[in-house]
């Protein structure tokens, strides 16, 4: 049959099929209204007001005047040069080579060696202007972007130069894999094509990179536009986190996978530090560290006598995030390595391979794209985060922030729409590249299977260090998470340690924690089994069926995941407020319980959708086929066979869409209204007065529901769970 | 091509009384997944260790590449102790049964990855790997990546990247079960052409008995952790020492009886169905226990015989007729082959065994 006709077939029997047609149709609804618009909303606010008209204005005025315009044209001025110098060259080396020409190939051998030297050169001297503006570095860098036509040219022809041995490793890749005696018109075409998309690649990065440096240089000459600086500290401390936590994340996933830790304290360090991601709230980590390493800080000031600690800022933000995105790379990194196929590794030992050889030269490159990915995962995530900056932040403002402050404080709607525009740009960027290239690069890598057991490493000279490392680190985490019950605890922290019941007291007579308490909770105890249900129809969908508007549904629902909650928040604000496209529709929920639940089902959807979908994957098509064919209905197939199998997914996801939505912060803070109280906004409002007593005792209260529903989540599913017969029978 | 190729010297294994102990997952006892196996494999030969899964015939071999280490006893390779070297420090190379190549090299590389690692100048790696890719005709792939070869294709690959560093002992680690019957054929006798070729030692595990067959000087049949027996396949095969190995190697019938007497190397057994003889090396007592071994296509099913039967099963399968028939209390299995020009025999007809005394073993 051919595609044509079996795909009006498909449509025949979707027709036919008016369960699923009308759960399409609602579907797309939901996500156009409540995920694509705010977003729309943001975009038109940017630019256009009833006041000013369409205008650029908004963000000349954040970035501040000339600033955004004349680095955007600087990077251009030096990146189109810089490009089409260095393809040229890289293009004309490639060919000279292969016709032969002696000098050349000599040259060319050296390539490979001369292209990693001069990038880790030119990284090495970005990162030293980026993250210490006083260095001569940074000096020398501003003067040449500062100054005329002739210094940009002159940066263009430095960066084709280094450019050029990448580039001829790019073109030599495309050729070397292609068939030499191509006459084939078809593959000619198909290698050009791939020619010019690594030639455009290129030229694209190198302008980012430029434009980005470019504004990092200015942020900290131009330093009265507070914008630029935002983007600039929070690309840092991405970056940094980034880094960090992936490194952190490897050598866990690492000793957990290699190497032979019998103990049975390491193996419960390493289940609490695998399940903090799901359990932790937010401000948690930044709570404790003030407690611990603040200014009245256990550690700094009464075991380190340190007086003067200043845990605000960069380093406490870098830290803090570390501590919470780490777990999400470990996680990636533990199912990755147990996908190697361990004879893989042995027969590189086989071949003579010390195991050091064996991870540099087969472990490491398998691992790349994974690496990569968990990079910008969390790049995204700590780029997104609002709270830890938020509490430890002190005067250094991240773009979450800075929105959040421009819309509450200065009330610059239009402003806060431009940076919230900017914020989304980075991150979908991130989300693009992470998605759609490192993703499929992973699978592409990794799709053998483990053929036995692997070996373990048994060298104490290994372990020894390893484990420690990773205990010490383990164990850092667990106090910081222990430190804000005992914080809440105490009297004045740092200062009087009698025991006292006060803050809780206080939490419930004065403050309405009990009001706080059931607000959170009833929200979220409502928004889960709709995201629940939601995210499994949704992968449903997905994973089996076939109509038109699949891809859509998949893709803005995943979309969510790259959108920070700051910036769904102001779009909720533009998009609602003055109800749909300020027509009044719609404006009925603003303001309401039933905005907040929706922010939380939007905010938990993309989670529970990806682990549906591998869920739904696992199960045989032919499953459901017999079932159809027995004579079921769509939605009796899906609720006699498909939701059965996957049960366990879906107690799981709404276990975990609770605790997300109890524990969400930075949309809601915008959102929500004096009418309901929630319990981390009533954190972050205490945190930030300094009233760390009460501040945490709310923390506690949140850690001991979401700790304890996650508890009764394993209970309910050991009890009812197919899984486990499942596995028995096999 | 050039089959000859200039390869060092091969070397002997020698394992002394070897055993590892393994503890079991689910009980937390302690077992004998190799148990006091000792072996003496000559250079340049071809030793197949054959058994069911779990026998020990993996992990031996594992233990030999330095994977595993031994609880007890001593691995010599080329005379030398090796116990106390890591596996990248023997002189040792092993095909895997997932091939294990690496995805993110292509072909030459994943072929030179050993040669780069003995630091060999590098217009020598690029020969070494052009003859042995021609070896196991694979010239011009060099470029290609992993996955775009076919299984066949990743095997032959697999096998480069072992022979090239021209190791003392090349182990296989059941190579073929990862491909369909029929390239598993045709790679067996290539596996076994290269190694004569290059008059390496090799040293396989599988657990297919015809593949044990057609390609080693030697099999070595496991059972349990320990050596059921060793020797030619023919021996195995026409003089298996029990009734596990006989099982294990092809099809074989059993047929219980007493001895009569031996003499002049032949023993008369007294069965239900009535009295056969069997060519032995031993003698028997009058009246002990034996058991007669008999291979399905050493049987002759006729209208006249030693044994009388009832046909249960007569089944034509093109090149033989496979029957059962019942002798005594016994099923006993027969091929004939060729039965285009005999008498075929239907279900039910009563009929006549016989086989010649030195085509049967006796146990």
């Amino acid at each position: 049959m051919s595609q044509r006709q079996s795909a009006s077939l498909d449509r025949r029997k979707l027709l036919a099929d008016p369960v699923m047609v009308t759960t399409i149709v609602l579907l797309i609804v939901f996500l156009c209204v409540f995920i694509l618009y705010p977003l729309a909303i943001l975009l038109v606010d940017s630019i256009y007001s009833q006041n000013t008209g369409l205008t650029a204005g908004f963000f000349t005025g954040i970035f501040g005047e000339g600033v955004f315009g004349s680095s955007l044209a600087k990077a251009l001025l030096i990146s189109i040069p810089a490009a089409a110098i260095s393809v040229l060259a890289g293009w004309t080396l490639v060919n000279r080579e292969r016709e032969g020409d002696a000098s050349v190939q000599r040259l060319c051998r050296a390539m490979p060696l001369l292209s990693l030297i001069l990038l880790l050169l030119a990284v090495a001297v970005y990162i030293i202007a980026v993250f210490d503006s006083g260095s001569p570095v940074a000096h020398f860098l501003i003067r040449v972007f500062e100054g005329g036509f002739l210094s940009c040219i002159a940066a263009a022809l430095v960066q084709a130069v280094v450019l050029t041995p990448l580039c001829y490793r790019l073109f030599d890749g495309v050729l070397r894999l292609s068939n030499p005696s191509a006459s084939d018109e078809a593959e000619k075409k198909a290698l050009q094509k791939k020619l010019q998309i690594r030639a455009m690649t290129l030229a694209a990065v190198l302008f980012l990179v430029n434009l980005l440096v470019i504004i990092f240089l200015y942020a900290s000459v131009h330093g009265k536009y507070s914008f630029i600086i935002a983007i600039s500290n929070t690309l840092k401390v991405g970056f940094l986190v980034g880094v960090l936590s992936a490194g952190v994340g490897l050598l866990f996933a690492y000793v957990e996978v290699y190497v032979k830790v019998r103990t049975k304290f390491m193996a419960g360090l390493f289940k609490v530090v695998s399940m903090l991601p799901v359990v932790s709230p937010p401000f948690v980590l930044s709570l404790s560290m003030i407690m611990l390493f603040g200014k009245a800080g256990i550690i700094t000031r009464h075991i380190l006598g340190i007086y003067d600690n200043n845990v605000y800022g960069f380093w406490g933000i870098a830290i803090v995030q570390t501590m919470t995105f780490f777990p999400v790379c470990y996680m990636m990194f533990r199912g990755l390595l147990k996908n190697i196929d361990p004879s893989m590794e042995e027969a590189a030992r086989d071949m003579g391979a010390s195991r050091f050889k064996v991870f540099t030269s087969v472990t490491l490159p398998l691992l790349l794209p994974g690496i990569g990915n968990a990079f910008l995962v969390t790049f995204i995530e700590s780029i997104a985060d609002f709270a830890n900056p938020m509490i430890i932040g002190g005067s250094y403002d991240t773009l979450a922030t800075t929105i959040y402050l421009q819309i509450t404080g200065a009330y610059d709607k239009n402003g806060a729409c431009a940076m919230a525009v900017v914020l989304l740009a980075i991150t979908m960027m991130m989300f693009a590249v992470q998605k759609y290239v490192l993703e499929r690069k992973t699978a592409a890598t990794l799709t053998g299977k483990a053929s036995r057991a692997r070996m373990l490493i048994e060298d104490k000279s290994v372990i020894i260090p390893l484990a420690s490392l990773c205990s010490l680190m383990a164990l850092f985490v667990v106090v910081m998470y222990i430190c804000v019950p005992f914080g809440a605890l105490f009297k004045t922290w740092g200062r009087d340690f009698t025991l006292t019941t006060k803050w809780f007291e206080q939490v419930f007579d004065k403050y309405h924690g009990l009001k706080a308490f059931q607000d959170s909770f009833w929200l979220s105890f409502i928004a889960a089994p709709v995201t629940a249900l939601l995210s499994m129809i949704i992968s449903y969908l997905v994973v089996k069926r076939k109509f038109k508007a699949k891809g859509f549904i998949e893709l803005v629902s995943m979309l969510a995941m790259a959108v920070p909650g700051t910036v769904l928040g102001i779009g909720y604000i533009r998009g609602f407020a003055g109800g749909m496209f300020h027509t009044g529709f719609l404006q009925g929920i603003y303001g309401t319980g039933l905005i907040l639940v929706i922010v939380f089902v939007v905010r938990s959807l993309p989670t529970g959708t990806r682990s549906g979908i591998s869920a739904l994957r696992q199960i045989d098509k032919s499953i459901e086929e017999s079932a159809y064919d027995m004579g079921a209905g769509s939605m009796k197939v899906f609720t006699s066979v498909t939701l059965p199998l996957i049960k366990d997914s879906f107690l799981s996801g709404l276990v975990t869409a609770f605790v997300r939505s109890i524990t969400a912060i930075s949309a809601i803070i915008l959102l929500v209204t004096p009418s309901y109280l929630l319990i981390t906004v009533q954190i972050n409002e205490f945190a930030e007065k300094g009233s760390y007593g009460i501040a945490c005792a709310f923390a506690t209260i949140l850690i001991a529901i979401t700790y304890g529903s996650v508890l009764l989540m394993n209970l309910i599913i050991r009890f009812f769970g197919t899984s486990k017969k499942t596995k028995e029978v096999e | 091509m050039s089959e000859k190729q200039s390869v060092k010297q091969p070397k002997g294994v020698q394992l002394d009384h070897i055993s590892k102990i393994y503890q079991d997952p689910k009980t937390g006892k302690d077992f004998y997944a190799v148990h006091d196996v000792s072996l003496d494999i000559a250079p340049g030969s071809f030793v197949t260790l054959l058994g069911p899964s779990g026998c020990g015939k993996t992990t031996t071999l594992r233990m030999i590449a330095g994977f595993e280490s031994p609880d007890e006893g001593e691995i010599y390779l080329g005379g030398e102790p090796i116990n106390a070297l890591t596996p990248n420090k023997r002189d040792t190379a092993m095909v895997f049964q997932s091939y294990a190549l690496f995805p993110h090299y292509n072909v030459f590389d994943n072929v030179a990855y050993g040669l780069k690692l003995r630091k060999v100048p590098k217009n020598l790696i690029a020969d070494r790997v052009k003859n042995i890719l021609s070896l196991v005709e694979l010239s011009g792939m060099e470029q290609r990546m992993t996955n775009q070869l076919s299984g066949g294709q990743q095997q032959r690959v697999a096998l480069a990247r072992a022979l090239v560093v021209e190791p003392g002992v090349l182990l296989f680690d059941e190579p073929l079960s990862n491909l369909d019957a029929k390239l598993r054929v045709q790679m067996r006798t290539e596996i076994r052409r290269i190694q004569q070729a290059l008059g390496i030692t090799a040293i396989y595990v599988t657990h297919d008995q015809s593949e044990a067959m057609a390609i080693s000087d030697q099999i070595i049949l496991m059972k349990g952790g320990v050596i059921a027996q060793m020797g030619s396949p023919t021996e195995i095969y026409y003089h298996p020492n029990s009734e596990f190995v006989a099982d294990f190697i092809g099809e074989c019938n059993f047929l219980k009886g007493k001895a009569v007497r031996s003499e002049k190397g032949q023993t008369l057994v007294q069965l239900d169905a009535g009295a056969a003889a069997v060519n032995t090396s031993k003698t028997y007592d009058p009246g002990e226990d034996c058991e007669i071994v008999l291979r399905p296509e050493a049987i002759l099913i006729s209208d006249e015989g030693m044994l009388p039967c009832t046909v249960e099963l007569s089944c034509f399968m093109g090149s033989y007729q496979n029957y059962h028939v019942r002798v005594g209390d016994t099923l006993v299995k027969i091929t004939d082959n060729c039965p285009i020009n005999k008498k075929v025999f239907a279900v039910g007809d009563k009929a006549f065994i016989s086989f010649d005394p030195a085509c049967a073993h006796l146990l």
